[in-house]
């Protein structure tokens, strides 16, 4: 139980921490340099602190983070897994950190090769033709997928397809991302198994002919289950003249097992954040590559990294005519991508394919475990992940959020809760494949502690947790009256000039 | 040699748990015509000590800044970074958690991102901030969205002068949103305003300039403000260089509605350009329609104060397609470096470091204009820490023969400005020596020399 305060409430003025160097070079007023009218009246009212203050600040922030360095984190859907510290020092070599993106090709070598080394590595890992490594993010992989998806069927002359299919259990981004890129929504059904509803589909495609672009799909799905019917799906959508585009959130169950590419996806993007455990940051940076079938592959943003085995040089290709063009400034996020490169080559082939198979493992375990304490929707093998319903809790009136809340103080990192939307009060539970048996078996104690205390003293539960920093937040105020940064209470000093005059 | 720590015999374990025999009993529902029945085609598993060697190996491929001096900027900048930044925001605790939804044990996260917001409306003088977005270009693209809204069609005015590579991202997002984008040409090096004001139509949802401009002059921003505001566009203004903004008036000052731009030359790693920062403010009465997350204060149920995720009602997770934007993750670990950063720079720091830069800038400009053959291009525009310099030969030439002498020269212009002729936008900053400078003045009229 503690605050810590603001930055701007510590410190005096006059103190600093950082200091630059004296200038050597003549010394102009600076009025002859640049005329007054462009100057600000005052300095930026930023902190005055020393750097004793700036360490301890930031390190008291710090010791009020939770990150899966401190403890378990089965953040379903995000792939909380153990972030290697061996990218971090890659990540961190001045031949990578400190290169300037508009240097040279010549200059600039190891670079692109690890960039066109790593679109290689992600197609073989997809079954896709090739990857664009431009994408910031996941939500923006989806957006170029399907500008890519978009310009494939301009060119074709079908331009009134203009509607994305989506399963209800899908991400958030996944409808977000189909209106940003100009197409309507039709929401499809899951059938019984957890899976698209195939009826659905079939009837949905059937009542729009000829205007569906795509079916977005994420497989296995955010239930953890993999869709059976994906090589049906994939056919019938095909044949009604869509595309289909693999969200990748949940990739981390399928490498070396399965491929995209080979269950008939068109398009897939990539969360190198999750698959390839570069670390999230508190919410990034991450990585959203795109991969494409050969059809689409002229669409692809450029320039794409290429190879020239006659000199041994790798260069930026010029893009395709057809290609939608940039989806942002420069190549991507490059130290993330360094990250995954690295990770891959760690672990290789079969490593990757006992990542997947051991998050599918230790999900299962943890899932047949806590099934006689929680309710389970879907009584089926899940993959990397599962989603509980705490409906049987909530007779007592304790909510999935009141669990989660719970789990605080036993040190866990609580699930995703209320998504997917398909199931009432869900617990989405991603323990990945980087964690001991012992600390899944302590985490499904706790949960079946929490099972009980629900029953014996659910008031014990809605009011979680007890051991945190601060308690339950009021998030009704947080949005009536925002308040979104902090402003000085007292009346501003007398304005100093912001230069200095010589 | 794994991140798996279970060993086989845990694993069997597990599996008899479970109440299977083998993985596979578990992979029943992945039809087995999609099952990939070899290994995957990837180089094999390298132990750490070979795989560091490898990639030491591959990064010594590249010119890094510390063993290179390089005058490029367009859009990128080195500035001299304080060890407590790096040793501050890689915490572990920071790095490896994920995005704040559990408040209660996020407060550390939340706190510098609301401590961010604020430092971004302090260099800004906007009303509020984002919690930030993927980068420059993305933010450009984002602020041209808000303005367009939900509506069908509109039109978007942007500078030429507004980074080639935010306009060709912006272009992109046109295309696909289905709205257009028209450029406005240059006079002298800075958006034109007689073009803007015939071009200008009440129907104009947004004007885009930049400034310092991609070209490195001071656009008269006041003017420009003054023009849009006499129709309903808004006036988004593109940040490359926020370290201009120790010195130059904020954006907030001179009207600006919208501050799009970049903030990795604010404490974060060039990166070969990447990751990046993307920067959001806003005047507060576009708030509810800003893209990216949003932390604000409020109180726990023990009265204390704390930071939440707040108006996510905006956000996809919420409102889905119809929410204000697609983004899911923000850029929350270097949001956290430029918190640091502009900490430790502080009020005095950050206003010496925008001077330096322009000085160092000023003095370079002044030696190179005196060099045979060289010539500032706008040499009677203001300008903060890049400059536009004609040169007697291609830059392609130039900058071979710069690398010659282990200097990386400026941004080539040819592809962007072929109008301009030979020039090269020439970057200098705080890191940039006397030394450096003059060693640049010495090499260039040593290449002339040779040449002539």
């Amino acid at each position: 139980m503690s605050t810590e305060k603001l930055i701007f409430e510590k410190g005096a003025p006059g103190r600093r921490a950082a200091t630059l160097p004296e200038l050597d070079i003549p010394m102009h007023p600076i009025e002859n340099l640049i005329p007054v009218d462009y100057l600000r009246a005052q300095p930026a009212p930023l902190p005055e602190v020393s750097e004793i203050e700036v360490v301890r600040h930031f390190t008291h922030l710090s010791q009020r983070n939770f990150g899966v360095d401190a403890g378990f984190y089965p953040l379903g859907s995000c792939t909380m897994k153990y972030n290697p510290k061996l990218n971090e020092d890659i990540a961190g070599l001045p031949g990578f950190a400190r290169v300037h993106p508009l240097e040279h090709e010549s200059m600039t070598q190891g670079a692109i090769q690890l960039l066109f080394e790593l679109e290689q590595y992600l197609a073989e890992i997809s079954g896709m033709k090739r990857v664009t490594l431009q994408p910031a993010a996941g939500a923006h992989g989806e957006i170029t997928g399907l500008m890519i998806i978009k310009a494939y069927h301009e060119h074709r002359g079908e331009s009134q397809r203009k509607l994305v299919l989506i399963p209800d259990g899908a991400h958030g981004t996944n409808p977000a991302s189909a209106t940003l890129a100009g197409y309507r929504t039709v929401e499809l059904r899951s059938d019984t198994r957890g899976g698209v509803d195939v009826a659905h589909l079939e009837s949905v495609l059937a009542a729009h002919k000829g205007e569906v672009a795509a079916l977005m799909m994420t497989n296995p799905n955010t239930l953890g289950l993999f869709d059976e019917n994906v090589v049906e799906i994939a056919r019938l959508v095909h044949a009604a003249g869509g595309q289909l585009y693999y969200d990748g959130a949940n990739a981390n169950a399928i490498m070396g097992i399965t491929r995209p590419g080979d269950m008939g996806f068109d398009v897939v993007h990539f969360n190198l954040h999750k698959t390839c455990s570069t670390p999230h940051g508190g919410g990034g940076p991450g990585a959203g590559p795109v991969g494409a079938a050969e059809h689409l592959v002229p669409f692809l943003p450029g320039p794409l990294p290429s190879y020239d085995a006659d000199t041994d040089t790798y260069y930026w290709a010029d893009r395709d005519p057809l290609s939608i063009g940039r989806v942002r400034a420069n190549c991507g996020n490059f130290l993330v991508l360094v990250r995954a490169y690295t990770y891959i080559r760690f672990n290789g082939p079969d490593g990757l394919r006992h990542v997947s198979e051991s998050a599918i493992l230790n999900a299962n375990y943890v899932m047949r475990a806590l099934q006689a304490d929680y309710d389970l929707p879907f009584d089926r093998a899940c993959m990397h992940e599962f989603v509980f319903s705490a409906n049987r809790q909530k007779r007592n009136d304790v909510h999935a959020l009141d669990l989660a809340k719970r789990l605080l103080d036993f040190g866990v990192h609580p699930p995703t809760i209320y998504f997917p939307l398909i199931v009432p009060e869900a617990l989405m539970i991603e323990p990945t494949e980087t964690e001991t048996k012992d600390t899944l078996d302590e985490f499904i104690d706790s949960m079946r502690q929490i099972a009980r205390e629900s029953v014996e003293d659910p008031e014990k539960v809605r009011n979680a947790p007890y051991t945190t920093v601060v308690g339950r937040l009021d998030q009704t105020t947080a949005a009536r009256k925002p308040n979104l940064r902090w402003t000085s209470q007292i009346v501003t000093q007398a304005a100093s000039p912001v230069a200095t005059r010589v | 040699m794994s991140y798996v720590p279970n060993t086989t015999a845990e694993q069997q374990a597990m599996l008899h748990a479970v109440g299977v025999e083998t993985i596979e009993d578990l992979l029943q529902s992945v039809p087995e015509q999609v099952r990939l029945r070899r290994s995957l085609a990837l180089p094999p598993a390298l132990p750490e000590p070979n795989l560091k060697r490898l990639m030491l190996g591959m990064s010594e491929k590249n010119a890094d800044l510390d063993h290179y001096v390089s005058f490029l900027g367009a859009g990128s900048y080195d500035h001299t970074l304080p060890s407590v930044v790096p040793h501050l925001y890689k915490r572990a605790e920071f790095v490896t958690s994920y995005t704040p939804y559990q408040p209660e044990i996020s407060q550390g996260m939340l706190q510098a991102i609301y401590e961010f917001q604020t430092m971004v409306c302090q260099i800004t003088g906007m009303d509020t901030a984002n919690a930030s977005l993927y980068d420059g270009s993305t933010a450009v693209v984002e602020a041209a969205l808000l303005a367009v809204g939900s509506g069908d069609g509109g039109e978007v005015l942007v500078s030429h002068a507004l980074d080639p590579q935010y306009r060709a991202t912006l272009e992109t997002y046109a295309w696909s949103r289905g709205f257009t984008v028209h450029e406005i040409g240059l006079e002298e090096g800075i958006t034109s305003l007689a073009e803007l004001e015939a071009t200008l139509t009440n129907t104009t949802k947004a004007v885009i300039v930049q400034h310092p401009n991609f070209l490195g002059n001071l656009e008269d921003v006041r003017a420009l403000g003054q023009l849009v505001h006499t129709t309903n566009a808004l006036y988004v203004v593109a940040i490359t260089e926020p370290a201009s903004l120790g010195i130059l008036t904020a954006p907030g000052d001179y009207g600006a509605d919208i501050v799009a731009g970049e903030g990795q030359s604010l404490g974060s790693p060039l990166g070969y350009g990447g990751p990046a920062l993307g920067l959001f403010a806003t005047k507060s009465e576009y708030v509810r329609r800003m893209p990216g997350r949003l932390v604000g204060k409020t109180i726990d149920d023990r009265g204390q104060e704390g930071y939440v995720l707040t108006l996510q009602t905006r956000e996809q997770h919420i409102k889905r397609e119809r929410a204000t934007s697609n983004i899911c993750t923000n850029q929350a670990l270097l949001a956290l470096a430029s918190t640091v950063y502009l900490t430790a720079l502080g009020k005095e720091g950050f206003r010496e470091l925008s001077e330096h830069c322009l000085r160092k800038a000023h003095y370079a400009g002044e030696r190179i204009g005196l060099v045979p053959g060289f010539k500032l291009l706008f040499g009677q525009r203001p300008y903060f820490d890049e400059f536009v310099v004609g040169t007697p030969m291609p830059v392609t030439q130039l900058n071979a023969e710069l690398r010659d002498r282990g200097i990386i020269g400026g941004y080539d212009l040819a592809h962007d400005y072929p109008e301009l002729g030979d020039a090269a936008l020439f970057a200098i900053t705080d890191v940039h020596t006397r030394a450096d400078i003059d060693s640049l003045v010495v090499a260039l009229e040593d290449i002339v020399g040779s040449v002539a």
